[in-house]
Protein backbone atom coordinates (compact mmCIF):
# COMPACT_ATOMS: atom_id res chain seq x y z
CA UNK A 1 0.00 0.00 0.00
CA UNK A 2 1.39 3.36 -0.74
CA UNK A 3 0.08 6.35 1.18
CA UNK A 4 -1.85 8.92 -0.81
CA UNK A 5 -0.19 12.12 -0.62
CA UNK A 6 3.58 10.70 -1.61
CA UNK A 7 1.98 8.77 -4.38
CA UNK A 8 0.70 11.95 -5.43
CA UNK A 9 3.93 13.74 -4.79
CA UNK A 10 5.49 11.06 -7.35
CA UNK A 11 2.75 12.06 -9.62
CA UNK A 12 2.77 15.83 -9.70
CA UNK A 13 7.05 15.39 -10.69
CA UNK A 14 5.30 14.41 -13.76
CA UNK A 15 2.50 16.26 -14.15
CA UNK A 16 3.26 19.62 -16.75
CA UNK A 17 1.86 23.35 -16.56
CA UNK A 18 -0.47 22.10 -19.99
CA UNK A 19 -2.27 18.67 -18.08
CA UNK A 20 -5.54 19.11 -16.91
CA UNK A 21 -5.66 17.36 -13.44
CA UNK A 22 -9.47 16.15 -12.26
CA UNK A 23 -9.27 14.83 -8.75
CA UNK A 24 -11.85 13.98 -6.70
CA UNK A 25 -12.79 14.02 -2.90
CA UNK A 26 -9.95 13.48 -0.48
CA UNK A 27 -7.80 13.00 -3.38
CA UNK A 28 -8.70 16.18 -4.70
CA UNK A 29 -7.79 18.12 -1.06
CA UNK A 30 -4.18 16.38 -0.79
CA UNK A 31 -3.76 17.07 -5.01
CA UNK A 32 -4.96 21.36 -3.77
CA UNK A 33 -2.11 20.77 -1.61
CA UNK A 34 0.35 19.63 -3.41
CA UNK A 35 -0.33 20.97 -6.98
CA UNK A 36 -2.31 24.15 -6.63
CA UNK A 37 -2.74 25.23 -9.98
CA UNK A 38 -5.21 26.79 -12.36
CA UNK A 39 -5.71 23.97 -14.52
CA UNK A 40 -7.01 21.69 -11.69
CA UNK A 41 -10.78 20.36 -12.40
CA UNK A 42 -12.09 20.40 -9.28
CA UNK A 43 -16.10 21.00 -9.86
CA UNK A 44 -17.54 17.55 -10.98
CA UNK A 45 -21.09 18.32 -9.55
CA UNK A 46 -21.97 14.58 -8.79
CA UNK A 47 -20.20 11.99 -7.10
CA UNK A 48 -18.70 9.84 -9.95
CA UNK A 49 -18.47 11.90 -13.00
CA UNK A 50 -15.23 13.06 -12.76
CA UNK A 51 -13.70 10.88 -15.92
CA UNK A 52 -17.14 11.52 -17.83
CA UNK A 53 -16.72 15.41 -16.95
CA UNK A 54 -12.71 14.29 -18.51
CA UNK A 55 -13.69 12.69 -21.35
CA UNK A 56 -15.74 15.93 -22.99
CA UNK A 57 -12.25 17.56 -21.95
CA UNK A 58 -10.37 15.35 -24.31
CA UNK A 59 -12.75 15.41 -26.97
CA UNK A 60 -12.58 19.38 -26.64
CA UNK A 61 -8.97 19.74 -26.40
CA UNK A 62 -7.25 16.71 -28.12
CA UNK A 63 -3.78 18.79 -27.11
CA UNK A 64 -3.83 18.12 -23.58
CA UNK A 65 -3.44 15.59 -21.84
CA UNK A 66 -6.30 14.81 -19.17
CA UNK A 67 -5.21 12.94 -15.90
CA UNK A 68 -8.34 11.97 -13.71
CA UNK A 69 -7.69 10.88 -9.91
CA UNK A 70 -10.69 9.32 -9.32
CA UNK A 71 -11.90 7.25 -6.02
CA UNK A 72 -12.68 4.07 -5.76
CA UNK A 73 -16.33 4.65 -4.71
CA UNK A 74 -16.99 7.38 -6.87
CA UNK A 75 -16.10 4.82 -9.64
CA UNK A 76 -18.35 2.51 -9.00
CA UNK A 77 -21.17 4.79 -9.36
CA UNK A 78 -19.83 5.48 -12.99
CA UNK A 79 -18.67 1.82 -13.92
CA UNK A 80 -20.35 2.70 -17.29
CA UNK A 81 -17.52 5.53 -17.80
CA UNK A 82 -15.61 2.58 -18.25
CA UNK A 83 -17.10 1.27 -21.51
CA UNK A 84 -17.61 4.74 -23.15
CA UNK A 85 -14.17 5.68 -22.69
CA UNK A 86 -12.86 3.15 -23.82
CA UNK A 87 -14.86 2.95 -26.83
CA UNK A 88 -14.40 6.52 -27.32
CA UNK A 89 -10.40 6.01 -26.98
CA UNK A 90 -8.85 9.37 -26.48
CA UNK A 91 -5.48 9.12 -26.69
CA UNK A 92 -5.11 11.96 -24.15
CA UNK A 93 -6.66 10.43 -21.49
CA UNK A 94 -5.12 8.71 -18.06
CA UNK A 95 -7.77 7.30 -15.97
CA UNK A 96 -6.11 6.56 -12.07
CA UNK A 97 -8.45 5.31 -9.31
CA UNK A 98 -7.33 5.92 -5.65
CA UNK A 99 -8.26 1.89 -3.98
CA UNK A 100 -8.74 2.69 -0.45
CA UNK A 101 -11.90 0.25 -0.17
CA UNK A 102 -13.69 3.39 1.95
CA UNK A 103 -16.13 6.35 1.18
CA UNK A 104 -13.42 7.98 2.99
CA UNK A 105 -15.20 11.42 2.41
CA UNK A 106 -18.32 10.04 3.46
CA UNK A 107 -17.67 8.68 6.86
CA UNK A 108 -15.30 5.84 6.01
CA UNK A 109 -17.42 2.95 5.34
CA UNK A 110 -16.57 0.72 3.40
CA UNK A 111 -17.10 -0.26 -0.46
CA UNK A 112 -19.64 -2.88 -1.78
CA UNK A 113 -16.79 -5.46 -2.45
CA UNK A 114 -13.76 -4.04 -0.28
CA UNK A 115 -10.64 -5.94 -1.23
CA UNK A 116 -11.84 -8.46 -4.12
CA UNK A 117 -13.31 -5.78 -6.67
CA UNK A 118 -10.83 -5.99 -9.36
CA UNK A 119 -10.68 -2.53 -10.54
CA UNK A 120 -7.95 -2.90 -12.92
CA UNK A 121 -10.14 -6.58 -14.63
CA UNK A 122 -12.75 -3.40 -14.60
CA UNK A 123 -10.71 -1.67 -17.73
CA UNK A 124 -8.92 -4.13 -18.94
CA UNK A 125 -12.56 -5.97 -19.85
CA UNK A 126 -13.60 -2.67 -20.77
CA UNK A 127 -11.02 -2.43 -23.35
CA UNK A 128 -8.50 0.44 -22.26
CA UNK A 129 -5.57 0.61 -23.93
CA UNK A 130 -3.17 -0.45 -21.07
CA UNK A 131 -3.95 -1.53 -17.57
CA UNK A 132 -1.92 -1.22 -14.49
CA UNK A 133 -1.81 -1.45 -10.61
CA UNK A 134 0.70 -0.03 -8.67
CA UNK A 135 0.82 -0.99 -4.60
CA UNK A 136 4.55 0.04 -4.17
CA UNK A 137 5.54 3.82 -3.86
CA UNK A 138 9.56 3.18 -5.20
CA UNK A 139 7.70 1.04 -8.21
CA UNK A 140 5.31 3.51 -8.66
CA UNK A 141 7.75 6.47 -8.57
CA UNK A 142 10.08 4.82 -11.25
CA UNK A 143 7.33 3.86 -13.34
CA UNK A 144 4.64 6.74 -13.53
CA UNK A 145 6.78 8.76 -16.22
CA UNK A 146 6.68 6.00 -18.74
CA UNK A 147 2.67 5.38 -17.92
CA UNK A 148 2.20 8.95 -18.57
CA UNK A 149 4.32 9.15 -21.86
CA UNK A 150 2.04 6.27 -23.56
CA UNK A 151 -1.17 6.88 -25.59
CA UNK A 152 -4.39 6.47 -23.84
CA UNK A 153 -6.50 5.86 -22.69
CA UNK A 154 -4.65 4.27 -19.97
CA UNK A 155 -6.03 2.64 -16.60
CA UNK A 156 -4.19 2.59 -13.50
CA UNK A 157 -5.10 1.19 -9.72
CA UNK A 158 -3.38 2.37 -7.15
CA UNK A 159 -3.73 0.77 -4.02
CA UNK A 160 -3.23 3.52 -1.30
CA UNK A 161 -4.18 4.20 2.10
CA UNK A 162 -5.30 7.35 3.62
CA UNK A 163 -2.98 10.27 3.91
CA UNK A 164 -4.19 11.49 7.10
CA UNK A 165 -7.13 13.96 8.60
CA UNK A 166 -7.33 16.86 5.97
CA UNK A 167 -9.56 20.08 6.56
CA UNK A 168 -12.61 19.77 4.20
CA UNK A 169 -13.80 22.95 2.80
CA UNK A 170 -15.64 22.31 -0.25
CA UNK A 171 -15.75 25.86 -1.46
CA UNK A 172 -12.66 25.12 -2.33
CA UNK A 173 -13.55 22.53 -4.90
CA UNK A 174 -17.54 23.49 -6.02
CA UNK A 175 -16.81 27.30 -5.41
CA UNK A 176 -17.87 29.60 -8.87
CA UNK A 177 -14.52 31.25 -8.27
CA UNK A 178 -13.25 27.52 -9.36
CA UNK A 179 -14.78 27.55 -11.93
CA UNK A 180 -14.47 30.48 -13.62
CA UNK A 181 -10.13 30.79 -12.83
CA UNK A 182 -10.57 27.14 -14.38
CA UNK A 183 -12.52 28.33 -17.70
CA UNK A 184 -9.82 31.19 -18.06
CA UNK A 185 -6.87 28.81 -17.99
CA UNK A 186 -8.04 26.98 -19.77
CA UNK A 187 -9.23 29.48 -22.47
CA UNK A 188 -5.61 30.96 -22.26
CA UNK A 189 -3.82 27.85 -22.09
CA UNK B 1 -36.06 32.23 -16.31
CA UNK B 2 -39.00 31.17 -19.24
CA UNK B 3 -40.65 28.30 -17.35
CA UNK B 4 -42.75 27.12 -20.13
CA UNK B 5 -42.44 26.86 -24.18
CA UNK B 6 -45.28 27.88 -25.52
CA UNK B 7 -44.88 31.83 -24.56
CA UNK B 8 -44.17 32.71 -27.86
CA UNK B 9 -46.35 30.48 -29.74
CA UNK B 10 -45.54 30.23 -33.17
CA UNK B 11 -47.94 30.51 -36.01
CA UNK B 12 -49.38 27.63 -37.31
CA UNK B 13 -50.71 25.98 -39.98
CA UNK B 14 -51.92 23.11 -41.59
CA UNK B 15 -49.36 22.12 -43.28
CA UNK B 16 -46.68 22.03 -40.12
CA UNK B 17 -49.16 20.70 -37.37
CA UNK B 18 -49.41 16.49 -36.35
CA UNK B 19 -45.85 15.78 -38.47
CA UNK B 20 -42.31 16.23 -36.92
CA UNK B 21 -39.82 15.52 -39.75
CA UNK B 22 -36.15 14.05 -38.11
CA UNK B 23 -34.39 16.23 -41.10
CA UNK B 24 -35.60 19.19 -40.23
CA UNK B 25 -34.39 19.06 -36.48
CA UNK B 26 -31.10 17.12 -37.80
CA UNK B 27 -30.52 20.51 -40.20
CA UNK B 28 -31.74 22.88 -36.53
CA UNK B 29 -28.83 21.11 -34.83
CA UNK B 30 -26.37 21.35 -37.86
CA UNK B 31 -27.58 25.29 -38.10
CA UNK B 32 -26.82 25.92 -34.23
CA UNK B 33 -22.82 24.52 -34.73
CA UNK B 34 -23.82 21.49 -32.68
CA UNK B 35 -20.50 18.97 -32.99
CA UNK B 36 -21.51 15.97 -30.10
CA UNK B 37 -24.36 14.22 -29.64
CA UNK B 38 -24.24 12.26 -26.74
CA UNK B 39 -26.94 9.43 -26.55
CA UNK B 40 -28.66 6.99 -24.94
CA UNK B 41 -31.13 5.39 -27.08
CA UNK B 42 -34.56 6.61 -26.84
CA UNK B 43 -37.51 5.03 -28.48
CA UNK B 44 -39.58 7.98 -29.71
CA UNK B 45 -36.53 9.80 -31.46
CA UNK B 46 -34.83 6.14 -32.33
CA UNK B 47 -35.37 5.92 -36.07
CA UNK B 48 -36.05 9.29 -37.01
CA UNK B 49 -33.73 11.01 -35.43
CA UNK B 50 -30.66 9.04 -33.67
CA UNK B 51 -30.67 6.44 -36.66
CA UNK B 52 -29.90 9.06 -39.16
CA UNK B 53 -27.75 10.39 -37.00
CA UNK B 54 -25.52 7.54 -36.36
CA UNK B 55 -24.95 7.54 -40.17
CA UNK B 56 -23.78 11.39 -40.16
CA UNK B 57 -20.21 12.04 -39.60
CA UNK B 58 -20.91 15.63 -37.94
CA UNK B 59 -22.10 16.31 -35.20
CA UNK B 60 -20.09 13.32 -33.87
CA UNK B 61 -21.94 10.65 -32.15
CA UNK B 62 -21.26 9.17 -28.51
CA UNK B 63 -22.69 6.51 -27.28
CA UNK B 64 -22.88 6.71 -23.62
CA UNK B 65 -23.96 3.99 -20.74
CA UNK B 66 -26.07 5.79 -18.48
CA UNK B 67 -27.14 9.78 -19.28
CA UNK B 68 -25.36 11.42 -16.18
CA UNK B 69 -22.53 10.58 -17.97
CA UNK B 70 -23.62 12.38 -20.87
CA UNK B 71 -23.99 15.61 -18.47
CA UNK B 72 -20.62 15.06 -17.61
CA UNK B 73 -19.31 15.21 -21.02
CA UNK B 74 -21.02 17.70 -22.08
CA UNK B 75 -20.15 19.77 -19.07
CA UNK B 76 -16.28 19.03 -20.00
CA UNK B 77 -17.33 20.19 -24.04
CA UNK B 78 -18.85 23.07 -22.68
CA UNK B 79 -15.38 24.41 -21.26
CA UNK B 80 -13.67 23.90 -24.47
CA UNK B 81 -16.04 26.01 -25.98
CA UNK B 82 -17.07 22.67 -28.20
CA UNK B 83 -21.37 22.48 -28.58
CA UNK B 84 -23.32 19.46 -27.65
CA UNK B 85 -26.25 17.93 -27.42
CA UNK B 86 -27.66 15.43 -24.99
CA UNK B 87 -30.30 13.04 -26.68
CA UNK B 88 -31.93 10.68 -24.26
CA UNK B 89 -35.43 9.45 -22.80
CA UNK B 90 -37.33 11.13 -20.05
CA UNK B 91 -36.72 8.07 -18.19
CA UNK B 92 -33.22 8.55 -18.62
CA UNK B 93 -33.80 12.19 -17.52
CA UNK B 94 -35.08 11.17 -15.00
CA UNK B 95 -32.26 8.71 -13.57
CA UNK B 96 -29.77 11.69 -14.02
CA UNK B 97 -31.42 14.10 -11.90
CA UNK B 98 -28.92 14.35 -9.50
CA UNK B 99 -26.16 15.18 -12.26
CA UNK B 100 -28.39 17.44 -13.76
CA UNK B 101 -28.95 19.18 -10.71
CA UNK B 102 -24.95 19.80 -9.80
CA UNK B 103 -23.35 20.17 -12.85
CA UNK B 104 -26.13 21.61 -14.53
CA UNK B 105 -27.93 24.00 -12.78
CA UNK B 106 -25.83 24.52 -10.18
CA UNK B 107 -22.80 25.25 -11.66
CA UNK B 108 -24.85 27.21 -14.52
CA UNK B 109 -23.71 25.51 -17.77
CA UNK B 110 -25.15 25.23 -20.80
CA UNK B 111 -26.28 21.28 -20.63
CA UNK B 112 -28.59 21.21 -23.33
CA UNK B 113 -30.52 18.31 -23.63
CA UNK B 114 -32.95 16.87 -26.03
CA UNK B 115 -35.52 14.43 -24.53
CA UNK B 116 -38.27 11.99 -25.88
CA UNK B 117 -41.28 11.38 -24.14
CA UNK B 118 -41.70 7.66 -23.49
CA UNK B 119 -45.94 6.76 -24.20
CA UNK B 120 -46.64 10.81 -24.72
CA UNK B 121 -50.14 10.70 -26.96
CA UNK B 122 -49.59 12.88 -29.96
CA UNK B 123 -51.12 16.33 -30.18
CA UNK B 124 -51.74 15.82 -26.20
CA UNK B 125 -49.67 18.20 -23.94
CA UNK B 126 -47.45 16.84 -21.55
CA UNK B 127 -49.04 17.93 -18.65
CA UNK B 128 -52.29 16.66 -20.04
CA UNK B 129 -51.00 12.88 -20.56
CA UNK B 130 -52.63 9.76 -19.13
CA UNK B 131 -48.93 8.71 -18.33
CA UNK B 132 -47.74 9.59 -15.22
CA UNK B 133 -44.30 9.16 -16.45
CA UNK B 134 -45.05 11.75 -18.92
CA UNK B 135 -47.42 14.22 -16.80
CA UNK B 136 -44.43 14.78 -14.52
CA UNK B 137 -41.67 15.50 -16.67
CA UNK B 138 -42.57 19.74 -16.65
CA UNK B 139 -43.42 20.35 -12.99
CA UNK B 140 -39.91 18.36 -11.96
CA UNK B 141 -38.66 21.05 -14.80
CA UNK B 142 -40.47 24.16 -12.78
CA UNK B 143 -39.38 22.90 -9.98
CA UNK B 144 -35.59 22.79 -10.84
CA UNK B 145 -35.82 26.24 -12.46
CA UNK B 146 -34.59 24.85 -15.57
CA UNK B 147 -36.23 26.09 -19.28
CA UNK B 148 -37.80 23.87 -21.66
CA UNK B 149 -39.39 23.59 -25.28
CA UNK B 150 -42.27 21.53 -26.18
CA UNK B 151 -41.29 20.19 -29.65
CA UNK B 152 -44.40 18.65 -31.05
CA UNK B 153 -45.09 19.59 -34.65
CA UNK B 154 -42.98 20.73 -37.64
CA UNK B 155 -43.16 24.52 -36.39
CA UNK B 156 -41.53 24.27 -33.25
CA UNK B 157 -38.48 22.77 -34.77
CA UNK B 158 -37.21 26.54 -35.27
CA UNK B 159 -37.36 27.32 -31.81
CA UNK B 160 -34.32 24.38 -31.50
CA UNK B 161 -31.65 26.63 -32.73
CA UNK B 162 -32.76 29.61 -30.91
CA UNK B 163 -33.27 27.86 -27.56
CA UNK B 164 -29.54 26.23 -27.54
CA UNK B 165 -28.00 29.52 -28.72
CA UNK B 166 -29.86 31.14 -25.52
CA UNK B 167 -28.50 28.23 -23.46
CA UNK B 168 -25.11 28.85 -24.70
CA UNK B 169 -25.18 32.72 -24.51
CA UNK B 170 -26.25 32.73 -20.75
CA UNK B 171 -24.66 29.35 -19.68
CA UNK B 172 -27.66 27.57 -18.33
CA UNK B 173 -29.10 24.34 -19.32
CA UNK B 174 -32.21 23.67 -21.90
CA UNK B 175 -34.54 20.88 -22.38
CA UNK B 176 -35.99 20.29 -25.37
CA UNK B 177 -38.98 17.50 -25.04
CA UNK B 178 -39.75 15.71 -28.40
CA UNK B 179 -43.87 15.15 -28.20
CA UNK B 180 -43.98 12.42 -30.50
CA UNK B 181 -41.80 10.00 -33.33
CA UNK B 182 -40.14 11.96 -35.88
CA UNK B 183 -40.54 10.72 -39.06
Amino acid sequence: MMKRDDCLKALARHVTDADIVLPVYATAFDWIAIRPHPLNYLSHGAMGLASSHALGLALGRPDKRLIVLDGDGSLLRNLGSLVTIAEVAPKNLFHFVCENGTYEANGGHPIPGRGHVDFAGFARSAGYRAVYEFADIKIFAQQIGDVLAQQGPIFADLKIVSSGPQERDYGRLHGPHVRQAFKEALAAS
Amino acid sequence: MQQHARVDEPIRSDATKDFLRGASIIREIKACRIEFVISVPDITTSEGLLRPLARESAPRLIRVCKEDEGVGICAGLAYTGRRALLLIQQTGLLDSLNAVRGVAVEYALPICMMVGLLQKEPGVPPQKSKRYGVRIIEPILDAMGIVYHEIEDEADVSRIGPAIDHAYAQSHPVVLLIGRSPS
